[in-house]
């Protein structure tokens, strides 16, 4: 067990370009699967939030459940979806990095919507009175809220990249892990793990550890210069 | 609302640009194909010299023999590159392909707790599975269709040992990769059925060796066939034969004898046009 921390450890300074490329491919699926959830899973959040329906109790179980959507199951129904035999077969996404997004976008959405309608909620609680005295719109109420949420919306971000970067389930089905084109860090450490290379396997752990952390570092930093600013 | 506003555009067009970074090359195909060719590292070996040759870009997604060939049978891969004769007749059969080429052979080996507890040494492997179902001694199957599986299948039967009357604990089913399979039997000293070439790449070995090798029945036969065209029209028929015309021909057929590992040669060339040197 130690030893095969401390080859990890060794093997982390010896890593090629291959890995940059692989850290670099998982960047982009994710960051672009965090910005599509995000474009559709916060709106819809802060809309469930202040829009009162007959339903809605049931709609906020759905999207809270779906926060735990199993990652294989998300990839399986996305495969059948893309794969050539599928409705979308004739674009041709399966075993690329698009499929990938589209998995881990569907992944993701009901997590954002999900943690969304939580914080607007709250902040609802708080300013709702007002903006309905001066008879705002359901849109416009939630999109002052979500923008009054902001800082705490990029928590939301953050859990959402947080679960993409890391889920190995959806795209091992729908990327392929194809060497150069669709492995990601995730695949690559089954991939290794799956030969038995267990330090190189922790090794690339180690470096997806760093990203994420190297990623909230900056949210961080971001946000507080943001607060300084126009907080 | 500005800031909202000016951050969203600029999210999205970061988004764009690397949306539009992962833009595939246009001349690619897709081989479906199993763990052990990618996981010993002959694709690694083969696909440069290829791609070099031809400019066609070779992606390969690695599943097990039942799974590739699924694969292929729903039109997700151009090219089936598989070991497990009887089922890749199958997809002939069907209609999934037209034909179907030798390509090379390695073979299986018996590994297991280098104490050798039930006994197997040496050179039979249907004596060797009979004497472990007699002493219940701890095997790992596959368990997920694949060639491997097949194969391991198949010499249950020929051993004459009817595994659904005397499984048990003993037998274990993990329905993963030929690594885990490996890792498993490696973390529980059991006896396991591999591919000499995912056995020579694999490193996490403890306690394991090679129990019984050499006999004429683990041979493992690998082949290759283009997906039919008629049947999925969207197939890169050109640039998947030119693949398959490639690993048949002579300078492919070099490039599968020329790769080693520990200076052990891993797949032996016998396609048919090659000549059985």
């Amino acid at each position: 067990m130690l030893d095969t921390i401390v080859s990890a450890f060794a093997l982390i300074g010896r890593l090629d370009g291959d890995v940059l490329s692989i850290a670099a491919l998982s960047l982009r699926v994710s960051v672009c699967a965090v910005l599509c959830g995000g474009l559709i899973g916060v709106p819809l959040g802060a809309l469930v939030a202040v829009v009162r329906m007959p339903g809605r109790g049931a709609v906020i179980a759905v999207l809270n459940a779906f926060m735990g959507l199993p990652a294989v199951v998300v990839g399986l129904v996305v495969y059948l979806l893309l794969s050539r035999s599928g409705p979308l077969g004739a674009a041709g996404l399966l075993f690329t990095p698009s499929a990938m997004i589209i998995a881990q976008t569907i992944l993701i959405t009901p997590l954002m919507a999900a943690l969304t309608r939580q914080l607007v909620e709250d902040a609802d609680r708080e300013l709702g009175e007002q903006l309905r005295s001066l008879r705002l719109t359901a849109t416009q109420r939630a999109r002052i809220l979500a923008f009054d949420a902001r800082f705490s919306l990029a928590v939301v971000v953050l859990a959402a990249f947080g679960r993409a970067v890391s889920e190995v389930g959806a795209v091992l089905v729908v990327g392929g892990n194809i060497a150069g084109h669709t492995r990601t860090m995730t695949t690559a450490i089954s991939l290794e793990t799956q030969k038995g290379d267990l330090p190189l396997a922790l090794a690339l752990g180690f470096v997806l550890i760093a990203i994420v952390l190297a990623v909230n570092a900056a949210a961080s930093g971001l946000r507080w210069h943001a607060m300084r600013a126009y907080g | 609302m500005d800031v909202l506003r000016r951050s969203l555009l600029s999210l999205a067009f970061l988004g764009l640009t690397a949306a539009s970074a992962l833009a595939q090359s246009p001349r690619a195909i897709t081989v479906a194909s199993t763990t052990s060719t990618e996981q010993s590292g002959l694709f690694k070996h083969l696909l440069p010299r290829f791609t070099a040759k031809s400019g066609i870009e070779v992606k390969v997604v690695a599943l097990g023999t039942g799974q590739a060939l699924d694969v292929g049978r729903r039109g997700d891969a151009d090219v089936v590159f598989v070991h497990d004769k009887a089922a890749e007749e199958k997809f002939v059969a069907e209609g999934f392909a037209t034909i179907r080429h030798e390509v090379m052979y390695n073979d299986f080996i018996l590994a297991g707790p280098n104490a050798d507890p039930a006994g197997t040494r040496g050179a039979d492997v249907l004596g060797a599975l009979r004497k472990i179902a007699a002493a219940k001694a701890p095997f790992i199957s596959r368990g997920d269709r694949s060639g491997t599986h097949a194969a391991e299948l198949r010499y249950w039967s020929d051993a004459g040992v009817d595994l659904a009357a005397v499984r048990g604990d003993w037998y274990r089913e993990i329905g993963q990769g030929m690594g885990p399979a490996l890792n498993t039997a490696s973390a529980s000293n059991a006896y396991v059925m591999t591919d000499r070439g995912t056995w020579l790449s694999f490193k996490n070995r403890g306690e394991l060796a090679i129990l019984v090798e050499g006999d004429r029945r683990l041979f493992n036969q690998y082949g290759v066939m283009l997906v039919n065209p008629a049947k999925h029209p969207h197939v890169k028929a050109a640039d998947g034969q030119a693949f398959v015309d490639w690993v048949v021909s002579p300078d492919g057929q070099r490039a599968v004898a020329d790769y080693k590992i520990e200076g052990q040669q891993l797949f032996f060339p016998n396609a048919a046009g090659a000549g059985r040197s």
